[in-house]
């Protein structure tokens, strides 16, 4: 059951091949058997999700059921769900039970999911590995000496491994696509505002984007149609109409313009991963459409600039952790200032610690004008590339990451060296536009990620033009060797 | 800009982070490796050209100044580290 899609387990839970308890108590025997070796798990809900299972059946039963009816999938630990741990990958949080559903938790619901559980994480977002996570490393369902990727890497690792159905991430420079890339899954971060932010704690507030992570594209238009929209909860939520995003999967590519950015195929690319993404562009000429050279000629400010403006929104952010109303306290406070100093210092990780004082640093008196507002122009300047670009091309494909799954350890000891991980994402999330990976041809063994952008608010073409690819190849298929 | 131990004593007083003494020499040297690639940006010609704040140039929403929300202090309060008649404790401030 588990190598199925969510398109063909929900024509099996319809046709009554299975049930959801049966689905569901299958998933939970594979997170048992499995997740001791990839800890993509922080929480488990085994109890919560069979009744959730129960109830999916009932409505099957009636007739009542939508595409997600019954679905088993894992909640990224950044959205809050009523009454089960959310850590957000940290110390700070590990006590805390949320009192409140996250938009995305309560519109799943409602679509009718099982929630198996929370998907360790870097800890707050911040990282490129999974390393940051206060729960530990998370392995690389394809070789467990390697990185799942990040921030969203236990989500990755869950679907890679078959553990869930489907999950939820968040991508504020490629904590969806990134991840996605390294564990050969489908990720989509949707444009800026399409998914509520509304109980998705907070990294980089005019970055941060949920998403669906799945085995398929399909799998995806059905998950984002469950996740967006309008919500009045979130001061940033775009109020643009959603459209069927499954409609228009089979649309004819004759004639779709891909634009390949030069930038992103100069030094530092993987040989292996460039002749994957040369032979992906070979399919699609297949299917019609044409390939020209464009330039996005501000890529290289891409990861500076963001890392003056992450770490700045991020300083804000994380001030609401102060040990006063919710999650970590130190021990015996001698007075405010050092309950506030002791929490946080004992309460975040050496990775939160370094982006919070990079942004306090950047905002800081004098400091303004040369940072942050320097870098809110470069990010125009990265913006208004896009906007030229799509006046030629209807999609911008590229590599997902310069290489594949690097191995454990291997970038924690310089911070920069992690961050250039993020090189070809980063961009659409300072432009707010969408992008997708999915995998091409694996390397060595290790999957590879092409990455797809798309104009605002263009995800259903995004979602075509993969799963058009996926209909061609079989890549998406593929499953870790002793996971099938 | 190369930060040294006072400047991190200062900017990790400034964010309200205690940071283990020897920890500090870490990340004086791990902050300027990060400011020395964001300094790149000074490459790149910037005038005349508006800072973006947001992605989509949106106006700030607003709303009927009525309350919406239901009062959920109890369920917020259960997970606050300490409380009593619904005030959150911290230690004096005021003698």
């Amino acid at each position: 059951m588990h190598k199925k899609t969510i398109v063909e387990l929900a024509a099996g839970l319809k046709a009554g091949e299975f049930s959801s308890v049966e689905l569901t108590g299958h998933f939970l025997e594979r997170i048992e058997r499995l997740d001791g070796n990839i800890n993509a798990f922080i929480t488990i809900t085994a109890e919560q999700a069979l009744a959730e299972a129960a109830a999916a059946d009932e409505k099957l039963k009636a007739g009542e059921a939508g595409p997600l009816t019954g679905i088993p999938i894992v909640q990224k630990d950044i959205f809050c769900t009523q009454g089960v741990k959310t850590s957000c990958g940290s110390r700070m949080l590990d006590n805390f039970i949320s009192p409140y559903d996250a938009t995305v938790v309560t519109k799943l619901k409602q679509a009718g999911v099982v929630t198996l559980g929370k998907a360790n994480m870097d800890e707050f977002a911040m990282g490129s590995s999974n390393e940051t996570s206060f729960y530990g490393n998370v392995h690389n369902p394809w070789d467990s000496e390697r990185v799942p990727g990040g921030s969203s890497g236990g989500s990755a690792a869950a679907v890679a491994a078959r553990m869930a159905a489907a999950a939820t991430g968040t991508d504020t420079g490629g904590s969806i696509r990134q991840p996605a890339a390294l564990c050969g899954i489908t990720g989509l971060k949707p444009t800026y505002g399409r998914i509520s932010r509304f109980g998705m704690i907070a990294f980089a507030s005019s970055l941060d984007q949920a998403g669906p992570m799945t085995a398929s594209a399909e799998d995806a238009a059905l998950m984002l149609q469950a996740m967006a929209g309008f919500d009045p909860r979130d001061s940033t939520s775009a109020d643009h109409p959603v459209p069927d995003y499954s409609a228009t999967l089979n649309d004819s590519l004759a004639g779709l313009k891909i634009g390949l950015p030069k930038e992103y195929f100069e030094e530092g690319l993987d040989g292996g991963v460039r002749s994957s993404i040369e032979a992906a562009l070979e399919v699609y000429k297949g299917l019609g459409a044409e390939v020209v050279e464009i330039s996005l000629p501000n890529s290289a400010m891409a990861v500076p600039t963001y890392y003056v403006v992450a770490p700045a929104e991020c300083s804000s952010n994380l001030s609401r952790f102060d040990g006063a109303r919710f999650g970590y306290r130190c021990e015996d406070p001698k007075d405010l200032e050092d309950l506030y100093k002791r929490s946080r210092g004992e309460g975040f990780g050496a990775e939160v610690k370094r982006r919070i004082m990079i942004g306090t640093y950047a905002l800081s008196a004098g400091y303004y004008d040369a940072y942050y507002l320097k870098a809110q122009k470069t990010r125009q300047l990265i913006s208004d590339d896009f906007k030229q670009a799509f006046e030629q091309v209807d999609v911008i494909m590229g590599p997902a990451t310069p290489a594949p799954a690097f191995k454990l350890g291997e970038k924690t000891d310089d911070p920069v060296t992690m961050y250039l991980n993020d090189i070809y994402t980063i961009a659409a999330n300072l432009a707010g536009l969408p992008g997708l990976s999915m995998p091409v041809q694996p390397v060595n063994g290790l999957p590879v990620g092409l990455q797809l952008v798309g104009n605002y608010f263009a995800e259903a073409k995004l979602l075509n033009v993969a799963h058009k690819f996926q209909q061609e190849t079989g890549w998406h298929r593929l499953i870790p060797e002793g996971l099938d | 800009m190369s930060l040294d131990r006072s400047d991190v004593e200062k900017i990790a007083h400034l964010a309200r982070l205690a940071l283990d003494e020897n920890q500090v020499e870490g990340y004086a040297a791990e902050l300027s490796n990060i400011l020395a690639l964001v300094e790149q940006l000074e490459a790149a010609d910037t005038d005349n050209i508006e800072p973006m704040a947001h992605p989509l140039h949106m106006a700030q929403r607003l709303r009927q100044d009525q309350v919406t929300e239901p009062d959920r202090r109890e369920q917020n309060q259960a997970v606050a580290p300490l409380v009593e008649n619904g005030l959150y404790l911290v230690p004096k401030v005021i003698e």
